[in-house]
């Protein structure tokens, strides 16, 4: 069997499997264990793609180069990771009867298809099924987020179905409109929606009919990515739901709606010609950083704070993607990496460290190193971490942000600081007083699982001091697919 | 060459005249018929006619030379639009002197006159009529004006006896901006006509009543005069839907002999829409008088989609 | 033949404009339903005559698919859940309808300029109704903004599902088989999340009035 058939078939049994076990007392480490099996399947692809670089499957519908296996990868890691979290922490959720045993078959469930979505978003080659499955994945997440069926988390599903539903429509029609600019150049016999057949061609696709293809997709994907100012869905997702889809969410689902904008910007960029796509990006990008960093002053709400920051460092993600070339490009997606991983492990610690407060209120937490230094040290290194200190990983790919814009937008710099500086200011005051400081916290009855916090941190630093050779060459290639 | 183009256009001064009461009474009697009752018979308004013909006029104290002088106005206005709309052909000596938007003026004209002699005695009756009729009219006025504007888009000019002629010779096509138009028309019609879902005609006594309101002060001669010009009304804008969207059989030259052929195409197409205005008005309940911009906003809408249409799909 | 083809196409997607401006002065729930289902039926006959005149047998396929999805079946899922939730007589209080109306003619002409250059680059035969699918897809999307009940919002959602399948049918003539059943697929899944989701909402609100849904706010 082909890694790539087992890495969707793996959640898609998995998701199957658990509808009817979930509520069961092993449903917590079935759900491990297939997410494992991806994870695995999907190290079997890379090591494939690697060795022999870009393949195609089942008829060209999928196809893998450097750019998206390395998502895959990502994707997987932290699909896996995230699961080993859920088990302490659901189970806490169960004991204090937040969670039902039909919540806990939806949610485990769920949490499979919405893998398995990514997953087929992240390797699909047709533009059509990336819609589909960038559709399915908001609906198998709508119900993850309002499971606690509070006011709260209904308004927030809500909110998140509504805002996304209408984000995702403008999508389809900016791939009408694509397939349409194609269907005048690609010739019968070959699928003018394939992404590869689009990128061969690229050159020849309309202009008129591509940047305004390209204007609806990236605010279709863009309200996914959570881009000011479509992100208004984002942080209340992420903190009315259950703290493992936060993480998700912000680890993955950005990821993969970030991915699709730049499939799409490269074949803009190809037919235009010109630096029309990256503006936009670059508009979007700078917005939703300062958006984010004011935003940032307010909260109250930890979960909610840590997803205003996601919105800053999508924002300065699209902003790298927007300047493109090779050094912006590579920042991006290093950038994506070890994001990803940080936020992930924060969300980790930020539940745990919620669960002993018995609220997300942060004047609520305080003292988390006199009573669990774990939690409170994986809190403050995964701060420290995103909040782009060195050494850690983030504070490279930021410095290489940076750098670009100094040499291509030097305008851009100052505001990029700004926001940059002022989120600092706004998250390390809150976080220090959680951690330090005097404690009325009870303990968890189960040990928390903090091993995915420190592997991921592990990583990222790793990812700040050194970068492996194949990492590198794998991120030079990605770079060179996305140009401009 | 010139005595029978003066006799053709006397005929078609005269026959919305002499046809214009029956067409009332057309109405009336289907309305009649469709709700159970006898009906008076469709000359039931030229009997009225005659009738306040013969009575002396009263005249209220306070009311002015304006009060006086409006029947003979709106009546003339009336007059004169059915004079420039294309009704048995389309060659009208007066076609040259006034297009479409002059005839929306005209209208206009009569509107001015007959609010302001409605106003003139100073009865609340009369302004409350007064008011509603402007209310209706600065709706419904731009709403014909989009209804026209599409139909000069087909036919590219203004003048009416051109549109229709376009629409004569082009072979038959859907045109979604004509349907649109029509709809938006329809609409106009009712409530310009002081028709059901915004007026009842067959009211005096009523809170709600606009053109009636209006005419409460006028008796013998003038308000024959009042009545004469409402049925014209009804009439001039009945034979301007079938002239923008139903003229087919309509004739092209103005000699008497082709006026007469085109007469009996023009009296079925008069019996069928009084009929089917008949159906309307029994079918449906009359809006709330705050519902009625609601109800114009619709016609305007139409006629400005069935604009943009044109624009879009280019028929 | 093929000239009286595009006419009607022509023909539906005014229709189609028409029920977009319709369903936004639509105050009560049960006609909006209908209203749907009417638009879904206009979409299968502009579809089927597309599909005709350019001989696209798949679109025939899509056409019988959307019958039977937009016409019969999600509005009978609609019907039923306005009969389980009791709202079968609520009247929205829409404010000021003429103004409405009035932002929805500016939408449409923007909607339409937008379109104009790419109607002119397109190689179908009806290039125009483009301008009038993007249109039709901007009014739903108002009529989502302007609503302060759930059930018209998912109907508002549901609308402009229906007008970008319309956009593909008469741009593109249609989009490949496997994604319009991955949409397909997607739309039905929604409704259902949605109705359950109805249920939630008002089992925790007693109302199905979005504007109780107002306590997540910046502060």
């Amino acid at each position: 069997m082909s890694p790539l058939v087992l890495v969707f078939i793996s959640p898609l049994v998995g998701s199957a499997v658990l509808a009817f076990m979930g509520h069961h007392r092993n449903g917590r480490d079935i759900n491990v264990a297939f997410s494992f099996l991806t994870f695995l399947a999907s190290t079997f692809l890379t090591a494939k793609v690697v060795a022999h670089g870009p393949m195609f499957a089942l008829d060209k519908q999928f196809f893998i180069d450097s750019l998206n296996v390395f998502l895959v990868t990502l994707t997987a890691l932290i699909g896996f990771t995230t699961s080993i979290f859920s088990r302490p922490y659901m189970r806490i959720e169960e004991e204090r009867g937040k969670m039902t045993p039909n919540r806990m078959r939806l949610y485990f469930s769920m949490y499979q298809l919405f893998n398995c979505c990514m997953l087929l978003a992240l390797t699909t080659n047709n533009m059509g099924i990336l819609w589909v499955a960038m559709e399915a994945a908001t609906l198998t997440t709508v119900l993850l987020v309002s499971v606690y069926r509070t006011p709260a988390s209904l308004e927030a599903a809500w909110k998140y179905f509504i805002l996304c539903g209408v984000g995702i429509a403008q999508a389809l029609f900016g791939t009408i409109l694509l397939y349409m600019a194609a269907q005048r150049v690609i010739g019968h016999g070959l699928n003018p929606l394939l992404w590869t057949n689009l990128n061969a061609s690229k050159a020849h696709l309309n202009p008129v009919i591509m940047s305004l293809a390209f204007v609806f997709l990236l605010v279709g994907y863009g309200t996914k990515v959570g881009l000011a100012p479509l992100h208004n869905w984002l942080p209340d997702a992420h903190a009315e739901g259950p703290t493992p889809i936060s993480a998700v969410l912000s680890g993955l689902l950005l990821n993969v709606a970030l991915y699709a904008v730049i499939r799409c910007k490269v074949l803009t960029d190809g037919a235009l010609g010109n630096h029309f796509a990256g503006h936009l990006m670059i508009g979007f990008g700078l917005l939703s950083v300062l958006v984010a960093a004011f935003s940032l002053l307010r909260q109250k709400d930890i979960k909610r704070m840590f997803s205003y920051s996601s919105i800053e460092h999508m924002g300065l993600m699209t902003f790298a993607f927007g300047i493109g070339g090779p050094i912006a490009n590579f920042a991006g997606l290093l950038h994506m990496t070890v994001h990803a991983l940080t936020k992930s492990a924060i969300f980790y610690a930020v539940g745990h460290a919620a669960q002993k407060a018995g609220s997300q209120m942060m004047d609520q937490i305080r003292g988390l190193i006199k009573i669990s230094p774990t939690v409170g040290w994986g809190l403050m290194m995964g701060t420290l971490a995103i909040l782009g200190m060195p050494p850690f990983g983030v504070f490279a790919s930021e410095f290489l942000i940076l750098t670009s814009a100094m040499r291509q937008l030097p305008w851009a710099t100052p505001i990029l600081l700004l926001g940059l500086g002022v989120a600092f200011g706004a998250i390390f005051s809150r976080v220090q007083p959680m951690v330090f400081g005097e404690t009325t916290m009870k303990r968890l009855p189960h040990p928390p699982a903090l091993l995915p916090v420190f592997v991921h941190l592990g990583l990222v630093l790793m990812l700040g001091l050194y970068i492996p050779t194949y990492l590198n060459t794998w991120f030079l290639q990605a770079a060179r697919i996305i140009g401009g | 060459m010139t005595f029978t183009r003066a006799l053709s256009q006397v005929i078609s001064v005269v026959t919305p005249l002499a046809l214009a009461p029956l067409l009332l009474g057309w109405v009336n009697q289907v309305r009649a018929w469709l709700s159970n009752r006898r009906g008076p018979g469709i000359l039931q308004p030229y009997r009225m006619l005659h009738k306040l013909f013969n009575k002396d006029s009263v005249m209220a104290d306070s009311a002015s030379s304006l009060f006086r002088f409006a029947p003979y106005a709106i009546f003339g206005c009336m007059l004169l639009a059915n004079a420039i709309i294309p009704t048995l052909s389309t060659d009208l000596p007066l076609a040259s002197a006034a297009d479409a938007i002059a005839l929306v003026g005209l209208l206009a004209l009569a509107r001015v006159f007959i609010s302001l002699a409605a106003m003139d005695i100073g009865t609340a009756f009369g302004t409350l009529g007064a008011r509603r009729e402007m209310l209706v009219g600065f709706l419904a006025e731009p709403a014909l004006l989009t209804v026209l504007f599409s139909a000069s888009l087909n036919g590219k000019s203004t003048a009416l006896a051109t549109i229709v002629e376009a629409v004569v010779h082009r072979d038959f096509a859907i045109y979604p901006s004509l349907v649109f138009a029509g709809m938006a028309f329809t609409l106009v019609y009712l409530a310009e006509n002081s028709r059901v879902p915004v007026d009842n005609p067959s009211t005096h006594l009523e809170l709600t009543m606009i053109h009636e309101a209006m005419i409460l002060e006028y008796s013998g001669r003038h308000l024959a005069l009042m009545e004469w010009a409402a049925a014209l009304k009804l009439f001039a804008y009945s034979t301007l839907g079938i002239a923008l969207f139903l003229p087919w059989g309509i004739g092209q030259r103005a000699t008497p002999s082709s006026l007469l052929f085109s007469l009996p195409s023009l009296a079925l197409k008069l019996v069928v829409i009084g009929a089917v205005l008949a159906l309307v008005e029994t079918f449906s309940a009359k809006l709330r008088i705050f519902r009625v911009p609601e109800f114009l906003a619709t016609a305007f809408l139409l006629g400005v989609i069935g604009m943009l249409t044109h624009i879009l799909l280019g028929a | 033949m093929t000239e009286l083809s595009i006419q009607l196409v022509n023909l539906f997607a005014s229709f189609l404009l028409m029920l977009a401006f319709a369903m936004l002065a639509q105050r009560r729930v049960l006609t909006l339903i209908n209203l749907y289902s009417l638009q879904g039926l206009t979409v299968v006959a502009a579809t089927t005559v597309v599909a005709h005149m350019t001989h696209q047998e798949h679109l025939y396929y899509s056409a019988v698919l959307t019958l039977i999805l937009k016409v019969f079946l999600i509005p009978w899922i609609l019907h039923r859940l306005v009969k389980r939730l009791n709202v079968r007589w609520d009247v929205e209080t829409l404010i000021n309808i003429p103004s409405t109306m009035l932002v929805g003619i500016v939408l449409v002409v923007f909607a339409f300029n937008l379109a104009l250059p790419i109607s002119r680059l397109s190689s179908s035969v009806v290039p125009g109704t483009l301008g009038i699918a993007l249109a039709c897809v901007l009014l739903s999307f108002m009529m989502m903004i302007m609503r302060t009940k759930a059930l018209p919002q998912v109907i508002g959602f549901l609308a402009m599902e229906n007008a970008l399948f319309f956009a593909a049918t008469s741009a593109t003539y249609g989009m490949p088989m496997v994604v319009e059943l991955g949409i397909a697929l997607d739309v039905l899944v929604g409704v259902f999340i949605l109705g359950v989701f109805l249920f939630q909402i008002r089992e925790q609100f007693e109302s199905l009035d979005i504007s109780h849904l107002e306590s997540l706010r910046e502060d």
